[in-house]
Formats: C-alpha cells, sequence, structure tokens
C-alpha cells in the first residue's frame, strides 16, 4: 500500500519526504525506544512514534523504513526536520495518540491485503 | 471488554492478576516513554508498552491503570512482578509487537484513551 | 473553608527521603503519598495531580541527584509538596524546561524516562510550579495542586 494512502486516510500532516509519498508500505512499527526500533523494525515498515530528536531520521534511512508518523500532535525538532528534508525521509504528524493511528493503519493495511 | 477477551485477542499469558480477568475495559495507551505516560494517559485504561522495568508498575500505580500489556514478548523481572503483586495491577504478556497488538485490539473496538491531546498545551 | 483561613497550619505534614540512584526502589514515596491522599478523602484528580507531579519529581532524583527529600504538606485547600535535592543543580532552567531537553543516560532512556518531559509534565500538573537550583549544590521544586472540588 503506497503511504501517501495512509496520509489521505488519516489526515496526516506532511513535513518532510513528500516526493516519497508513493514507497510501499509493508507493515508497522511502533516504538519508542531507538535501539528497539534499530533491533526490530523491518524494511518498509512505516514507524509510529513520538519521539522528535533528530536520530529518529537516521534509524529509518538506516532501517530502510517507508517514513515516520509523529503521534499526538508532535511537531520534529527543528534538526529532525532539516535532516528529513535534505534525506527525503517523509515524516508527518498524526493529530491522534499512538493507539489510535497504530489501530488505523492496521486496518487499513488488513483491508488491502483480503 | 473483559480482560480475559483482551487476553484471547492476544493469545496472551497472564503473568500477573488471575483472579481479575473479569474486569472491564474500554480503552488502551500505547507508549514506551513513561513520562509521555504520565502526561496523557487517563484512569482506567490499559498501558501496551514494550518496557518491563519496576517503573512501569509505579507509573500504572500513580495513574490508576486497569492493566499493562506487556509486548513484543518481553519477560519482566522478578523485581517487576513482585510490584506488581503487591499493587494488585494485572500484568499480560504478548508475543505481538505494539503496532499488532494496537491494531487487534482497535478492530475488537477498544479505542485510544485520549480523543486528542494538546500537544502545546502549557509548553513554553 | 471560609472563614478559619487565618491561621495557615497544615492539617498535616510529613518529609519522606529518596536515595539517588536506587531505581529498584524508585517511585515508593510517590506511591506512599498517595495512599496518603486518599486517606483523606481528597477529590480523584487533586490526587491524580499530586501523585503525577510527585512521581515525576522522584523520578528526578533517583535519575540525577545523590539523594533528596521530599516534602508533603496538606491544608485544608492546597497540597503543598517540596523537593529538595543534593545534587549537581541545573545551570540554566529556561533550557531544561524546554520539550525533550534532557542530561539524561542511555540507562534512564532504556527505562522510559529521560525524554525531556518530566519538568514540563510538573508545570502541567502542578497549579503552582517553582523551581530554584544552585550548581553543585542541588535543585528546589516547590509545586502546589489546589483542593478544590470538581477539579
Amino acid at each position: 500500500m503506497e503511504l501517501g494512502f495512509i496520509v489521505k486516510n488519516l489526515k496526516l500532516m506532511v513535513r518532510s519526504g513528500s516526493e516519497n509519498l508513493t514507497v510501499d508500505v509493508n507493515g508497522g512499527y511502533v516504538g519508542d525506544l531507538l535501539s528497539d526500533v534499530i533491533a526490530n523494525s523491518k524494511q518498509g515498515d512505516i514507524w509510529i512514534t513520538r519521539q522528535i530528536h533528530q536520530n529518529i531520521v537516521a534509524v529509518a534511512t538506516l532501517k530502510d523504513l517507508a517514513g515516520i508518523i509523529l503521534v499526538d500532535n508532535n511537531e520534529p525538532a527543528r534538526e529532525t526536520l532539516e535532516k528529513a528534508i535534505r534525506e527525503m525521509v517523509p515524516v508527518m504528524v498524526s493529530e491522534l495518540p499512538c493507539f489510535e493511528t497504530a489501530g488505523r493503519i492496521y486496518q487499513l493495511i488488513a483491508a488491502r491485503e483480503k | 471488554m473483559k480482560l480475559s477477551e483482551v487476553q484471547q485477542i492476544l493469545d496472551a499469558e497472564v503473568v500477573v492478576g488471575q483472579d481479575q480477568m473479569q474486569k472491564d475495559v474500554y480503552t488502551a495507551f500505547g507508549a514506551d516513554l513513561m513520562s509521555d505516560v504520565l502526561a496523557f494517559a487517563r484512569p482506567g485504561t490499559m498501558l501496551l508498552t514494550g518496557l518491563t522495568n519496576p517503573q512501569v508498575i509505579r507509573t500504572s500505580e500513580i495513574l490508576d491503570i486497569a492493566a499493562i500489556i506487556i509486548v513484543r514478548g518481553k519477560v519482566p523481572p522478578p523485581e517487576t512482578i513482585k510490584l506488581a503483586e503487591e499493587l494488585n495491577i494485572p500484568i499480560l504478556r504478548t508475543r505481538y509487537i505494539l503496532f499488532e497488538t494496537a491494531g487487534r485490539l482497535y478492530r475488537w473496538g477498544i479505542v485510544g484513551c485520549v480523543d486528542k491531546v494538546d500537544a502545546g498545551k502549557k509548553r513554553g | 473553608m471560609p472563614g478559619k483561613s487565618a491561621d495557615k497550619k497544615p492539617s498535616f505534614s510529613d518529609t519522606f527521603s529518596v536515595v539517588g540512584g536506587n531505581f529498584d526502589d524508585a517511585g515508593r514515596v510517590s506511591s506512599r503519598i498517595k495512599g496518603i491522599l486518599k486517606k483523606m478523602c481528597l477529590p480523584f484528580e487533586v490526587i491524580r495531580k499530586a501523585a503525577i507531579c510527585t512521581f515525576e519529581a522522584e523520578m528526578n532524583i533517583v535519575c540525577y541527584a545523590q539523594r533528596g527529600d521530599i516534602t508533603l504538606s496538606v491544608d485544608e485547600d492546597r497540597i503543598v509538596i517540596e523537593v529538595v535535592d543534593q545534587g549537581e543543580g541545573i545551570p540554566d532552567i529556561d533550557l531544561a524546561m524546554q520539550a525533550g531537553y534532557s542530561t539524561s543516560t542511555a540507562k534512564i532512556r532504556e527505562m522510559g524516562f529521560g525524554a525531556g518531559m518530566g519538568l514540563m509534565n510538573i508545570d502541567r500538573y502542578a497549579d503552582d510550579f517553582d523551581i530554584t537550583s544552585e550548581v553543585g549544590k542541588g535543585t528546589k521544586l516547590v509545586m502546589i495542586v489546589n483542593i478544590t472540588e470538581g477539579s
């Protein structure tokens, strides 16, 4: 499923990487501890987190994640945004909490697989 | 939804609180940052987290969390279990990742425990 | 509440000490204080606000100071929680109050703390919050939660 479909469906606010919204999302990963996300997320996952510091961009690049969704209306820190724009990593903001954001994306992916 | 149903949906093991499986739950909050939980989680919600240290139990007690769902099959250390038993807070352990856990519960009608968060509230 | 507010003697006051670096025990004082407030039959939201502030402050002592004291005072219309620690102190309080700013270690972060949200949480939940610090000596927090019905 295209990332852009999720963006539209959840009314996410795209803060960077809008040139990469056609990327394919294979699954999702929720986590606020970078070591956990590095260890356990999979390529093509959309990453849902409330961490806003610039290391998240490095993790997304390292693990070839489809993009990063910041929950609870959290905006990326300035350095995070600059880095994400430079590296064309999609960073998006969801007004929903983590649980609801994950739940809805899970539903979308499940519906597509049928 | 009863905690016993949550246990089934998540194929979970009851680590603490077998006697509380009839408790009703309607909402969930997912996070690995305890300060995030402290800022936004409402009383009576389930906490979904990958953390297993005793501070998770303390945080849950302070906030009157209904139950803790530990994800990714992580095994809580004995001091965490002991504290949860002492404070009578149920712990369930599932092998699913947090994304899958949230997705399954959402599908069965559990909702987020905050409607919308104003992250900027009172922040400089 | 009206009438007798001339003498502001707290109806309850007690001090609890917290040991820095003792993570297994961190939060015990906050649990105890929550229990005391519950026994006083204060409104649920008042207890909740006071408990959250105390817990964040207690975690700060455990994470960053050698030791500290938490004093709980309750009178008719407010809860005052005073936290005094012996630690390194905070050189720039404005910076420390900023979202996401933290000097925490990897160990603290792995426990789900140290994300630069603690002081903000206190500011969010306390009705009145004051912080003073002296580098090399320690930090003092005064957190006040008003006791109002239906809050």
